[in-house]
């Protein structure tokens, strides 16, 4: 069936799969019940264990379970590969792999795990590279389910996720199972994503090469949540788990686009003291921060708090007093993890706090502004963040369809991208709904929605922001490269596209070779 | 009313990217680049490049200039003819010595509109003066033909030819730049500075473009998009020039309105050259956003 979005739902995947199709991007007040976890009792004198096959057998992994990792070391992750490894050699088969994300340094892991039947079951928030090209050539039976950051919050809580057994890497903790991410060689600032597996998953296991004297604290993972502490040689490689120093675009078109995404921001109704904004990583985003921090000192406006995953230069407006609080779920670099070590006024978030649909009222739900990307928006202003121009998978929901909840979302994009349009007709995958969506700024001009007839008349006469219909930015962009031959795919569904609530929004299917 | 040049962005011929993208940045002209940006084995796939970008790209209200290869080499006649038949508005001369290098051109410019039968005069012209020789005719470069919209100072190859290279204080140009700027205005047509090639020294770009802002160059050649604003900012009127302006244009209003022939402003005269003056700082000030369409300062 076709849903709200136009997109063609195969039947026997809402009955099979017990799906509703996608309605709305208005959550409501319904009720829901959250699951409960196991609990082994323990008086936490044996938890420190010395081997991964040792906390394997401790912990009691059987085939058809379900485990899972985060994804806060990035490229520097150590932890997945030496876990995995461990479990495709002792012959697990059929386990179900439920990280928060999958980075590139796992694709190899993760591609040899199901060759040998180990992984068959697969949801995370995206993926790219050797995985994403192996699972969109139809190397997984069951299709991969993709969730956002609050998705997965909701379905952890919900049971849609159940974990069996976390595996945690941390850069530091003692030996009952206090742990944090500031301290240690492996630093990555706010364990968000993980701090649901901690709370749900039946048996929770950490990884550190730093064991600190009883109690560590600050503790983001409690002793109360920990089976097992293992020590391992090394979690991860600093150089690798964030960027270094943020160094700011001089790209002209990046330089271009994040300036007129600041006019629209100042321009907006939203922009008064106490407003609050998501930027994201990234060029663009960067510079953005960068024009707003003008702009607030030209204006003399703070803002109350920024959300999300925060970077240096976040945290710099955080130290000058224009930003109050910074609510993080990660660090994408080094200067935002280190400072969240001496600064208290950068709250450390679960992913649920940060974006669940289905809680008591979560952070996105407060945001004023936010600036996102996109690799596809079309003339409805839905999203693509997942599929490449080849349909091939290539990327990662993230808080995307959570943080477009803000009361003014911005995608940022340039209009092209190389010999390939950004602005088109479709979207190849539908990630976040267009009604989600209200402004698209790209280095020509920019579109509003047309729900949103207080934006178009609040960013009529912007100097040198010309406002075009998002039909005209996409004929604009066909006018330059042209119109691509249609992509072709196979009938056999290799990816399922959840929408925040748990409804499915779009499915992937296998490529054409 | 005189179009403004403050930018003219060069932009090689031979990078698809920067040519899809050269629209966006607000120059008043864009130079498209045949000549020294190109190298000789890609001097046709440029050609083809540029000729398709001008028919296909939508460079809004930028002014297009496409600088072509020397009639003394092979290409220069094949540029010509190229341009001409996508309907370039100006084509640039490069290394302009003589007023008869202007005649020349003209003239290939003229076969190349009768061969394609477009309107006689319709492609204009515009010369850049790189040496001594060049600088000593620009009065008469200016005026040798009535496609010319302006000239232009080529400063690398006019300091090497005078056995210097360029300093801070910009002292190695002062002649040149008098002279290119003198002929221009003798001539009626407008007078642009050379390029500033170290684009991360903003403080030495400014200083520059002050000084040509005073002498009263129309502009300045940029390489960089990120040139861009800081021309505009120093060619940006002042709000009391916006103001004194205002009021000149309100004055030869009301005068119009009764009929009256002699205008007078605060008990002064109010003659063309102020009028003219006016107009200019009302154009700047709306190009720089400092004013809306009716010509309303903006209150932020």
């Amino acid at each position: 069936m076709l849903n709200k979005v136009n997109r063609e739902i195969p039947d026997e995947i809402l009955k099979d799969k017990n799906y509703k199709p996608f309605e709305t991007t208005e959550i409501g007040d319904p009720e829901t019940t959250y699951v409960a976890h196991k609990v082994k009792v323990s008086q936490g004198n044996d938890k420190l264990v010395d081997s991964i096959p040792d906390v394997i057998a401790k912990v009691g992994l059987k085939d058809g379970m379900t485990i899972s990792f985060h994804h806060h070391f990035r490229e520097g992750d150590f932890v997945f590969n030496m876990v995995m490894q461990e479990i495709i050699d002792e012959g697990f088969k059929d386990l179900t792999l439920a990280p928060s994300s999958l980075t590139n340094v796992m694709n190899d892991m993760v591609i040899k795990a199901i060759k040998a039947g180990t992984v068959t079951h697969i949801t995370s928030s995206g993926m790219r590279g050797s995985l994403g090209d192996f699972i969109s050539h139809g190397g997984l039976k069951d299709p991969v389910v993709l969730r956002s950051h609050g998705n997965r919050a909701r379905s952890i809580e919900n049971g849609d996720i159940k974990i069996d057994v976390a595996f945690l890497g941390v850069p530091n903790s003692d030996a009952v199972g206090n742990a944090n991410a500031i301290k240690g060689d492996a630093v990555f600032g706010s364990m968000g994503y993980s701090l649901m597996d901690a709370k749900y998953a039946d048996k929770v296991v950490l990884l550190t090469d730093t064991i600190m004297p009883y109690p560590n604290t600050p503790a983001s993972v409690k002793q109360t949540q920990v089976d097992y502490v293992v020590k391992v040689s090394k979690v991860g490689d600093p150089e690798k788990i964030g960027s270094g120093a943020t160094r700011f675009t001089k790209d002209p078109k990046e330089l271009k686009i994040a300036k007129t995404v600041n006019q629209v921001i100042t321009h907006s109704p939203y922009f008064k003291n106490g407003f609050s904004f998501q930027t994201g990583s990234g060029g663009a985003a960067l510079a953005v921060s960068r024009y707003l921090r003008e702009s607030m000192i030209d204006k003399n406006i703070k803002a109350s708090f920024a959300l999300g995953g925060i970077t240096k230069p976040t945290v710099d407006l955080l130290e000058e007093g224009l930003v109050n609080k910074i609510l993080d779920v990660q660090d994408f670099d080094k200067g935002a993890a280190a400072s969240m070590a001496n600064n208290e006024n950068q709250q450390e978030i679960d992913s649920s706090w940060y974006a669940d649909p289905y809680n008591k009222g979560a952070a996105v739900n407060q945001l004023g502004v936010c600036i996102l990307s996109a690799l596809e928006i079309d003339t409805k202003f839905n999203v693509n963040v997942m599929t490449g121009s080849d349909g091939v998978l290539r990327g990662a929901i993230g808080g995307h369809q959570d943080a477009a909840n803000a009361k003014l979302t911005i995608i940022s994009a340039p209009l092209v991208r190389g010999r390939i349009a950004t602005v088109v007709p479709d979207v190849t995958t539908v990630v976040t709904p267009g009604d989600s969506i209200d402004v698209l700024v790209t280095e020509v001009g920019i579109a509003i929605n047309p729900r949103r007839k207080d934006l178009i008349e609040a960013l009529k006469d912007v100097p040198g922001v010309p406002v075009y219909t998002i039909e005209e930015l996409q004929k604009r962009a066909e006018a330059i490269v042209g119109k691509p031959e249609k992509l072709e795919f196979t009938d056999r569904p290799v990816a399922l596209i959840e929408y925040r609530d748990g409804s499915l929004i779009d499915t992937v299917y296998q490529v054409k070779d | 009313m005189e179009r403004l040049r403050r930018t003219m962005m060069f932009v090689p011929g031979n990078n698809p990217a920067m040519i899809k993208d050269a629209g966006i940045y607000g120059a008043d002209s864009i130079m498209f680049d045949l000549e020294d940006s190109v190298s000789l084995a890609e001097k046709d796939a440029a050609r083809m490049l540029v000729f398709e970008a001008l028919k296909n790209v939508d460079y809004g209200n930028s002014e297009l200039v496409v600088r072509i290869n020397g009639l003394d080499t092979d290409m220069g006649k094949a540029d010509i003819y190229a341009m001409v038949k996508a309907g370039v508005e100006v084509i640039r001369l490069p290394k302009t010595e003589t007023p008869d290098d202007v005649v020349e051109t003209e003239k290939i410019i003229a076969e190349a509109e009768k061969f394609f039968g477009i309107e006689n005069g319709r492609t204009h012209m515009m010369a850049a003066i790189e040496s001594a020789e060049g600088v000593l005719n620009a009065p008469a470069i200016a005026k040798a033909s009535d496609r010319l919209i302006g000239i232009a100072l080529g400063a690398e190859d006019y300091v090497t030819n005078m056995k210097t290279h360029r300093y801070p204080d910009g002292a190695e140009l002062s002649f040149a730049r008098n002279m290119i700027l003198h002929g221009a205005r003798a001539a009626g047509i407008a007078a642009f500075d050379t390029v500033y090639s170290d684009v991360d020294n903003t403080e030495g770009f400014n200083h520059e473009v002050e000084i040509i802002h005073e002498l009263g160059f129309d502009g300045k050649s940029v390489i960089n998009p990120r040139q861009i604003p800081l021309v505009n900012a120093i060619y940006a009127p002042s709000e009391k020039e916006i103001r004194n302006a205002k009021a000149v244009l309100n004055a030869i209003e009301e005068a119009h309105k009764k009929g009256s022939g002699v205008i007078s402003l605060h008990g002064k005269m109010v003659d063309k050259p102020v009028v003219a003056r006016a107009e200019r700082t009302m154009a700047l000030a709306k190009a720089s956003h400092l004013v809306d369409k009716e010509g309303n300062i903006y209150v932020e």
